[in-house]
């Protein structure tokens, strides 16, 4: 324990340096720990997104891209589905339930879906949870929208807002829906997933939105068709972009799947979420994988920076190793003494490359929620994060075996004599 | 009575380097202070090695307590040499990020049987520091200041604290009086040989000052000694 208090007393003479190492490895620390809290909780909000859903259908192309659109709302559908194929399935005998989506439209960088009732009813993320409404009802009326929690607290959306759709998903529309303005039926409880950055509405007000349209254009003067007018029309789609499917029997699965994607009606695909979840985090993997070893070598640049603070001082210290000898200290003690060190300076960065991290976490949990729809918790390191705060400090015991061992030659060698 | 240190044919010589040490027989008894006179570069910083234990003779014999220091494994050879040595060295003796009483208290943690000495002499470790600086005139109020911030002349009566605590036999001094002005230096010097005196140690002292010479029981010079230094006189 004498040792200890030598070491540290040791270091407060040289405090500036120390605190520099010491800053050094806790910057690399709150980094490596970021990077790893971020990456497991991207991993399970990915995993929780969709739940279930025994099938995605869509027009045929890439089971990655299918999935992407229809679930993450991110890219666009090569083709649509005919709303009879929807028909065939949804009342295929081993079908229990099938939900429509339609896409297309946005509202300030969000994406719009067309749906209908059966969204509510049997759209699961996470562990099952179902969709769970914080505010007001789902829609009933044609121009009726329900929110979800990201869209309403970002844009300030109250139930009986009157909102304005666009036209594509670009985030600057150029032509806007404002001939028919939605409003705010109901606001989705948040679930961390990509439906609370999308407003659902109608599939039928999804087609009144373009009853009017032709050749990618809404039509002029005469053409145009009012909100009113929409009313008294019939909306019933004749095409969808993509279907979510639940079966009576997980065990039928690949039997309906080889069935949609055999279908003579139309080219479809139909894919399990969870191999495609899979085969799209795998695709992430790989950039993953890479920032994680690329935090792994500035927590190495850190222990090399506190390796290098304590091998240029030794020469100066040469001094100090000599009185200690000639007070009985042995020359292991030397050597302890700058393992000891070491261990200091790597305790003392990992404690406040903890302390960076919570109040990172604090400060920008709100932030990254919003803006990234990952949410952060407060809770204390995994069984994982604490095995590589320990590989840290392993990794400078050992590193602090260098100037150790350099030291133990020196004092060999130097004896009592005080050399400048 | 057995001198307290002896040696005996010692021979040293640096790897490559002709025989710097030849000292046929030389003695030290108990309570003795001794002034080993030399010019730089006669060999003094490699005795003091040798009487530490930190190198070996080439050929010959040290004893200290009548103990062959080169029967001793190294571990043990550094045990033996803090239990029974104090040493005072040039300047810059103190660690200075230490406080003054723990600079003196050093050897204590180092050495179980002076540290039971200073218990049995004065309680504890703590009243044994305050006692030593006491004597050698450092005013309580320094005690707990940090080593670094203290004058020359008061470090190297911090310095002979920590070389006398736990009552060594033998305390070596390197040299200490040479940052010193004149009348710092006999003062020192009297502080010195009164704590020597109550604790019982011998004191070999090595300097090139010779006009200190006369205070010591004996004067020795290491030319005199030493037969390398003087091949032209065999």
């Amino acid at each position: 324990m004498h040792l200890l208090r030598l070491a540290l007393a040791s270091l407060n003479n040289r405090r500036f340096t120390a605190l520099l190492t010491v800053f050094a490895i806790a910057l690399s620390a709150c980094l490596l720990l970021a990077v790893e809290r971020v990456r497991s909780e991207a991993r399970a909000s990915f995993a929780s997104t969709i739940s279930g859903t025994d099938l995605v259908v869509g027009a045929r192309s890439g089971a990655v891209n299918l999935l992407l659109y229809s679930v993450f709302r991110i890219g666009n559908a090569t083709n649509n589905i005919r709303w009879d194929s929807f028909e065939a399935f949804a009342h295929h005998p081993r079908v229990k339930w099938a939900i429509p989506i339609s896409l297309g439209d946005s509202h300030r960088g969000y994406r719009v879906m067309g749906t209908d009732a059966r969204y509510f009813e049997h759209y699961h993320y996470g562990r099952g949870q179902p969709l769970r409404l914080a505010e007001g009802k789902p829609f009933d009326d044609l121009f009726d929208v329900v929110l979800g929690a990201e869209v309403a607290e970002a844009l300030h959306y109250r139930l009986g807002d009157r909102i304005v759709l666009s036209h594509g998903v670009s985030t600057v529309s150029l032509v806007q829906h404002d001939d028919k303005p939605f409003v705010v039926s109901g606001i989705l409880a948040r679930t961390g997933t990509p439906v609370d950055r999308t407003l659902h509405i109608s599939l039928a007000g999804m087609e009144a939105l373009h009853v009017d349209w032709r050749n990618g254009m809404p039509a002029r003067g005469a053409g145009r068709v009012s909100a009113e007018q929409a009313r008294t029309l019939d909306l019933q789609p004749t095409a969808i972009t993509a279907m979510l499917l639940g079966l009576d029997n997980k065990v039928a699965t690949f039997a309906v799947q080889r069935q949609i994607n055999e279908y003579r009606g139309e080219p479809l695909l139909a894919i399990l979420p969870g191999v495609a979840l899979q085969e799209l985090w795998s695709l992430m993997g790989t950039a993953e994988q890479a920032l994680f070893v690329v935090s792994l070598f500035v927590v190495l640049t850190g222990l090399i920076g506190m390796l290098t603070a304590i091998l240029t001082s030794l020469n100066e210290r040469r001094r100090e190793m000599a009185i200690l000898r000639s007070v009985g200290a042995r020359p292991w003690h030397i050597a302890g003494l700058l393992v000891l060190e070491a261990f200091a300076l790597a305790l003392a960065g990992v404690a406040a490359g903890l302390a960076l991290l919570y109040l990172g976490i604090l400060a920008g949990q709100g932030y990254v929620q919003s803006r990234f729809g990952l949410y952060l918790p407060l809770e204390a390191p995994s069984a994982y994060e604490w095995a590589l705060l320990g590989a840290i400090l392993l990794a400078a015991l050992l590193m602090g075996a260098i100037p150790a061992w350099r030291a133990y030659r020196h004092s060999l060698a130097d004896g009592l004599s005080i050399r400048l | 009575m057995t001198p307290l240190l002896e040696l005996t044919d010692l021979g040293f010589a640096w790897p490559g380097q002709p025989e710097l040490l030849d000292i046929r027989h030389f003695t030290l008894a108990p309570g003795e202070t001794l002034f080993l006179r030399g010019p730089s570069g006669s060999g003094k910083t490699t005795l003091l090695g040798l009487l530490g234990g930190v190198q070996k003779a080439g050929r010959g014999r040290v004893a200290l307590l009548g103990q062959d220091l080169a029967a001793l494994s190294a571990a043990a050879r550094d045990r033996f040499r803090v239990d029974h040595t104090g040493y005072i060295f040039q300047q810059f003796n103190l660690l200075p990020f230490l406080s003054v009483r723990e600079n003196v208290a050093l050897p204590c943690h180092f050495s179980r049987l002076r540290r039971d000495r200073a218990r049995q002499r004065h309680g504890s470790v703590a009243t044994a520091t305050a006692a030593l600086l006491g004597h050698l005139g450092l005013p309580e109020g320094l005690h707990e200041r940090r080593a670094g911030t203290l004058s020359i002349g008061q470090q190297q009566r911090v310095a002979a604290a920590r070389a006398l605590i736990g009552q060594p036999e033998l305390v070596i001094a390197d040299e200490p009086t040479s940052a010193l002005d004149a009348d710092a230096r006999e003062s020192f010097l009297d502080l010195l040989f009164a704590e020597c005196r109550a604790a019982g140690s011998s004191l070999l002292f090595v300097s090139h000052d010779r006009s200190l010479a006369g205070l010591f029981d004996r004067d020795l010079s290491l030319n005199a000694l030493n037969r390398a230094s003087q091949p032209a006189e065999t």
